[in-house]
């Protein structure tokens, strides 16, 4: 199933292997940290899906099993790099200082965004399937243009790496030697279609066909994903051109609060995950290597626990917007038919106005 | 502490409804934040949900099994005093530049996807046999702020056109949606639809309908919504593969049942048979046994999947059973090998237990041939529809007293009416007709046949 090609750095029991080409540069200090950074993402995962389940939300992409994959990336990009996530990247959010509540904004059907993307180098997320990497390897044309010593990074998963979005952004990207990491975390199910019925080759093979390089990083790894991915970034930054990360995982939960993975997959194979978990695993080589006390992990999970009931209050006092508002991101500029639009809906009494 | 309402949200992008599937609390268990509450079936998934309170359960709202609209109260909770708030008034915290918050305003929602309580105001919660659904209690939501009247941009746009305020319109269309025609009628001086009507009238008793017992006309809800499961669902799934896939035909004929009944009305003088219920129905049950074993081609099914036809040389013998929970159909099986008094006493006993509700399962397979007995309600046929995967079903109307010539002559005779619906795929008319009327020349001369077959 995991190939010998797979790069680990850290094993399912928490012990450290080695590998020709990778070696782990993390310090204590960051492995602890980001050991923090995935409880509390995996913490705020489950307050949201319990508040979709309140009614407080209309939709919530669960990201339990794939802390690994994402805090590995996320911690891996520099400030100023720019990321193009999916609806799923609540870890390379949490990476990027959004503040856990914006995250909620676009579920709550209260913004179509929720965050400035500016301030915070992440786009908004990106629900049509894909469409972000093209969005993405843009973007990098444009940083190539500027003359930017930026890279940029495009989320995706296994079920958009079929779509024609995704395609076409490495042939972009390729062509132009954009600077730009393609981070495809392969949870093995889009929805419902396995990996197996999506690609006769391992993904990350897809990208020597379009003429760069892809690596399959053991994406429950925390270790080995930010090594990878931080080298990819380094290329990038210097001028070497696109690299396709596929991390491999799992997603453990379902693909939104709106399927029932219990239908299509089953109990077996989730189990075997579950012995590969990311956030077991980085704990197990903590107490092996006798880094932390033994209260740190009491302390860790105490401290999710605040932030996912301070999520939840946040989310409760959240304000409705005024229907008008649905047109100010259209352009950035002012348009006629933009303005006409606007001044209609008022005329009819949809909105409010106050423009 | 204060009595807060869980209503059941849209779990899954544009449902409408859920079952309760079984709950994890009862009335009285102290509940925490998201702790289970309760596991509800909805159309893309069972789903738990969690508690967005922490306090004491005090009310169900609904039973298991029960289908409960989206948006209608789930639990009743009594909060502690430390318990987090549930959503408070539409205050914002804060205001992010993109979104600014304003009084007025609809939910915003996302193409499809719904987290609103709009409309909650208007629905009926759907459960079956409570005759006067209980109001919501009132619920700690976002205040809901006065709307735009509820309309469709062409129709404000029309309204507009012809100088109409739609403010204080009382819309007809679904949930107060105000139509082109309420525009048109406001237009013509016709006074929108009044909601006043004559009073309803009509009987006071409860009837039965398919297991359930219905309020009646003049008491029951205007609208009443029947879930479709048990004894329903069966029937309705038996009846609707049949109907869809066994091309149904029928023939019937008028009988002169004078000799069945002077024969039952002698056997109930036996002292022997004291004790066992006696009644056409056994006699027509040795009929169609003994019509099966004349042309066993009528005691068959249609297997499409095989492209064949099975006979079958043993006789389970379907009959259909008005009981208290709706229409059953169990059999007797090797109905064809029993005498009379075999035969009233298994007809008796399927329906006892029928009726009590304690049916095997296994009580209801394999049917090969069916009676349905109209008789009891007074009607003279029917023309059934045949239980799935078999070639015949027999109806038998009322015996009762009827002009009749006989010998040239008209006289008063005890007459009945069979009907007999088949699978045309494979029987055909003739065969129908000849089985019919071996069953027919069987009630009009009994003695001999029973004795000789």
């Amino acid at each position: 199933m995991i190939g010998e090609e797979l790069v680990q750095l850290l094993t399912p029991e928490g012990e450290r292997v080695s590998h020709p080409e990778y070696e782990s540069s993390l310090t204590n200090d960051q492995i602890v940290s980001y050991y923090r950074d995935m409880v509390i993402v995996r913490r705020l995962c489950t307050e949201s899906t319990s508040l979709q389940r309140q009614g407080q939300l209309a939709l919530w992409a669960p990201i339990q099993g794939q802390e690994a994959a994402q805090i590995g990336a996320g911690r891996a990009l520099q400030p100023m790099d720019f990321t193009f996530p999916t609806y799923r990247e609540h870890g390379i959010a949490w990476c990027r200082g959004v503040p856990p509540a914006d995250m909620l904004r676009l579920f709550r059907a209260t913004s179509n965004g929720g965050w400035d993307p500016q301030k915070y180098r992440h786009s908004v997320p990106t629900v049509v399937l894909g469409n972000q990497a093209l969005h993405a390897v843009g973007y990098a044309m444009g940083v190539q243009r500027d003359g930017a010593e930026e890279a940029v990074m495009a989320f995706f998963g296994d079920g958009a790496s079929s779509q024609g979005d995704v395609l076409e952004s490495f042939v972009w990207a390729s062509s132009y030697n954009a600077p730009i990491v393609l981070f495809c975390q392969n949870n093995q199910w889009g929805i419902s279609t396995p990996m197996s019925v999506q690609s006769k080759i391992p993904l990350y093979h897809r990208a020597h066909g379009f003429g760069f390089p892809g690596v399959r990083v053991d994406g429950n790894d925390l270790l080995a994903v930010y090594e990878v991915t931080k080298r990819a970034l380094d290329n990038a930054r210097e001028g070497g051109g696109p690299t396709l990360v596929e991390a491999y995982t799992y997603r453990l939960g379902a693909h939104t609060t709106s399927d029932d993975p219990t239908r299509y997959r089953i109990d077996a194979e989730v189990e075997v995950w579950r012995h590969r978990d990311p956030i077991e695993r980085v704990k197990a080589l903590l107490v092996r290597e006798g880094t932390v006390k033994a209260s740190y992990f009491d302390e860790v999970a105490e401290e999710a626990e605040g932030i996912a009931l301070q999520l939840r209050e946040d989310v409760l006092a959240m304000g409705k917007p005024d229907p008008i508002t649905i047109f100010d991101h259209v352009y950035a500029d002012e348009h006629p038919l933009i303005d006409e639009g606007r001044r209609e809906m008022v005329e009819l009494g949809v909105a409010g106005g106050g423009h | 502490m204060s009595r807060e309402v869980f209503l059941l949200p849209d779990v899954g992008e544009g449902l409408v409804e859920a079952e309760i599937v079984s709950w994890k609390v009862a009335v009285g268990d102290a509940v925490v934040l998201n702790q289970p509450l309760v596991d509800v079936e909805t159309a893309k998934a069972t789903v738990e949900l969690p508690s967005p309170f922490a306090g004491t359960v005090v009310e169900l709202h609904h039973a298991v099994g029960d289908v409960v609209e989206v948006h209608q109260p789930l639990v009743s909770i009594e909060t502690d005093a430390s318990a987090p708030a549930p959503a408070p008034a539409a205050t914002p915290a804060e205001a992010s530049p993109a979104v600014e918050p304003i009084e007025q305003t609809r939910e915003a929602v996302l193409v499809g996807y719904g987290v609103g309580d709009e409309g909650a105001a208007t629905r009926t919660r759907r459960r079956r046999g409570a005759p006067a659904p209980v109001a919501p209690a009132p619920v700690a939501r976002e205040a809901a702020p006065a709307l735009a009247p509820r309309s469709t941009p062409p129709v404000r746009l029309y309204a507009k056109q012809h100088g109409i305020d739609l403010a204080g319109v009382r819309g007809t269309g679904r949930d107060g949606l105000i139509t082109r025609a309420d525009v048109e009628a406001l237009l013509v001086g016709a006074p929108t639809p009044a909601p006043s009507r004559p009073p309803v009238t009509g009987p006071a008793t409860p009837t039965r309908f398919v297991g359930h017992d219905l309020a009646p006309w003049a008491s029951g809800p205007e609208v009443e919504r029947i879930p479709v499961r048990g004894v329903l669902r069966s029937m309705a799934e038996a009846m609707t593969q049949s109907a869809f896939s066994a091309p149904h035909a029928a023939v019937w004929v008028r009988v002169d049942a004078t000799r069945t009944m002077e024969l039952l009305a002698s056997l109930k003088e036996r002292p022997a048979l004291a004790g066992v219920r006696l009644s056409p129905l056994a006699i027509v049950a040795m009929a169609v046994c003994d019509a099966a074993r004349h042309f066993p081609g009528v005691n068959s099914s249609f297997d499409a999947d095989q492209s064949e036809v099975v006979v079958r040389r043993v006789v389970n013998l379907g009959i259909a059973a008005d009981t208290p929970r709706g229409l059953i159909v169990p059999n007797v099986k090797g109905a064809d090998r029993l005498d009379l008094v075999g035969m009233a006493r298994a007809l008796n006993a399927l329906v006892d237990t029928a009726r009590a509700g304690t049916t095997a399962p296994n009580d209801m397979l394999g049917t090969t041939i069916t009676i349905t007995n109209v008789g009891p309600f007074n009607v003279d046929a029917a023309v059934p529809i045949l239980p799935p995967g078999t070639g015949a079903i027999v109806a038998v109307g009322r015996v009762a007293p009827a002009p009749w010539v006989l010998d040239g002559a008209v006289v008063v005779r005890q007459v009945t009416e069979l009907a007999m619906s088949f699978d045309h795929r494979q029987v055909d008319g003739a065969l129908a007709s000849r089985v019919l009327r071996h069953i027919a020349d069987y009630l009009e001369d009994p003695g001999p046949r029973l004795i000789a077959g």
